[in-house]
């Protein structure tokens, strides 16, 4: 069933399918990215309550929504990488770490920002705000995790372990508005219903938020193809490679 | 698939499972503790499940709506007084000495933490403005009724705050 699959788990496979995708990776954010945020930020029409510091919004939630969706997509590679022993599965998981702490520490930012002038603080331990800030220790443990061992086989295995443990968290996070009292307020984009949002704010913000799934998509690349060839320094191909870019 | 991955698939998923299943009673058990504040009926209630109401003197949050017409100011001072109330019917008075936040206004979500006194009145040290998940242009809002007038500050006040 998934013999397809199997030539790509050989480094050099997915070192030149990385390498031809990254381009249109990178081609799709910058528009994304650039349409919804220059549409968000100038045209939209501002809010009835908070004028226009609600304009935040347009790099808060995609912040938001992709700091949770980078973790998802480290999990599915940590239990892939876990379970199949697939060492490009690993090193993919090893690739998005950094990106999704990077991420989720905009979000938090970004959030404390709105919301002191809105709400008149910085910062509230409600459990939105400390959920999102364990997913933040999640990812800075993740990273040291794989840091700190020398073999980095041992090094996947444990942080992958934290990953899949730490996936209880993205539910929590999502939901932590809808179980408990808080501060922030409940979901604006509803996938079942219609958004609590007026259309012509909504379209930047949805367009942002793809703008920044493709930037996380490219810069995963990047750090994917980097780590590709850290681990495979002796491989003839990553040799041959670096004398070929190396003599250009 | 082979037995040892079988093995280690058996032992992730059961991971998650249990992970999964431990956090869950530690929420369910927690439950309550985590909501970030109590609404009025419950000050004056007890909480819906454990039955438990803040004692006088205690340091809590209260979160509800500003009562329409309730808010009354000391032409002197910063002293406000307004009354916070739910959907269950509840109504408590706050007490604060401070500046409000900017989204503060008459029938506007607010999370204000201070003391519980003993005429059952909060004394509130610090007012947070909520703000819900709604977001429109003016034009809309005023269509729909739902425009959000600032406060208004009497003559009075204004020669105060001068």
């Amino acid at each position: 069933m998934w013999k397809w699959l199997h030539p790509y788990a050989d480094p050099q496979r997915a070192y030149r399918l990385s390498e031809r995708l990254q381009p249109w990776f990178t081609l799709l954010a910058l528009m994304f990215i650039c349409v919804g945020t220059v549409w968000g930020l100038a045209f939209a029409p501002s809010d009835y309550q908070q004028g226009d510091s609600y304009r935040i919004i347009f790099i808060h939630v995609p912040a938001a929504s992709m700091s949770m969706a980078a973790y998802m997509g480290m999990a599915t590679a940590a239990f892939v990488g876990l379970v199949w022993q697939i060492k490009l599965a690993d090193w993919a998981a090893a690739a998005i770490a950094p990106i999704g702490a990077v991420i989720t520490f905009i979000a938090l930012f970004t959030g404390a920002a709105w919301g002191k002038p809105m709400w008149g603080t910085w910062w509230v331990w409600d459990a939105r705000l400390t959920s999102e800030l364990i997913l933040l220790f999640l990812y800075l443990g993740v990273i040291s995790l794989y840091a700190s061992f020398e073999d980095k086989v041992v090094a996947a295995r444990a942080a992958g372990i934290l990953t899949l443990v730490g996936v209880i968290n993205i539910p929590i996070i999502k939901y932590s508005v809808e179980w408990w009292s808080s501060l922030h307020q409940p979901s604006t984009i509803r996938i079942t219903e219609e958004s609590t949002m007026a259309p012509e704010m909504l379209y930047p913000l949805l367009i942002n938020i793809l703008g920044f799934g493709f930037m996380i998509g490219a810069i995963t690349l990047v750090r994917f193809k980097a780590e590709i060839l850290a681990r495979n320094g002796m491989r003839p191909w990553v040799r041959e490679l670096a004398t070929a870019t190396g003599a250009k | 698939m082979n037995p040892r991955r079988k093995k280690r698939l058996t032992l992730a998923v059961a991971l998650i499972f249990g992970v999964a299943a431990a956090a869950s009673l530690l929420l369910y058990a927690l439950n309550s503790n985590l909501n970030l504040f109590y609404t009025p009926s419950e000050i004056i209630n007890g909480k819906h499940d454990t039955g438990i109401k803040p004692e006088v003197g205690q340091r809590i949050r209260i979160g509800g709506m500003v009562t329409e017409g309730s808010l009354s100011r000391d032409p002197e001072s910063l002293h406000v007084e307004f009354a916070v109330h739910d959907g269950a019917g509840g109504s408590v008075m706050v007490t604060y000495d401070d500046l409000l936040p900017d989204l503060f206004r008459e029938g506007q979500g607010i999370v204000a933490q201070g003391i519980l006194m003993a005429d059952g009145k909060l004394q509130a040290t610090e007012v947070l403005a909520k703000h819900d998940e709604n977001y429109m242009p003016p034009e809309v809002a005023e269509a729909m009724g739902k425009d959000h007038q600032k406060l208004d500050y009497g003559a009075q006040q204004k020669a105060g705050a001068k």
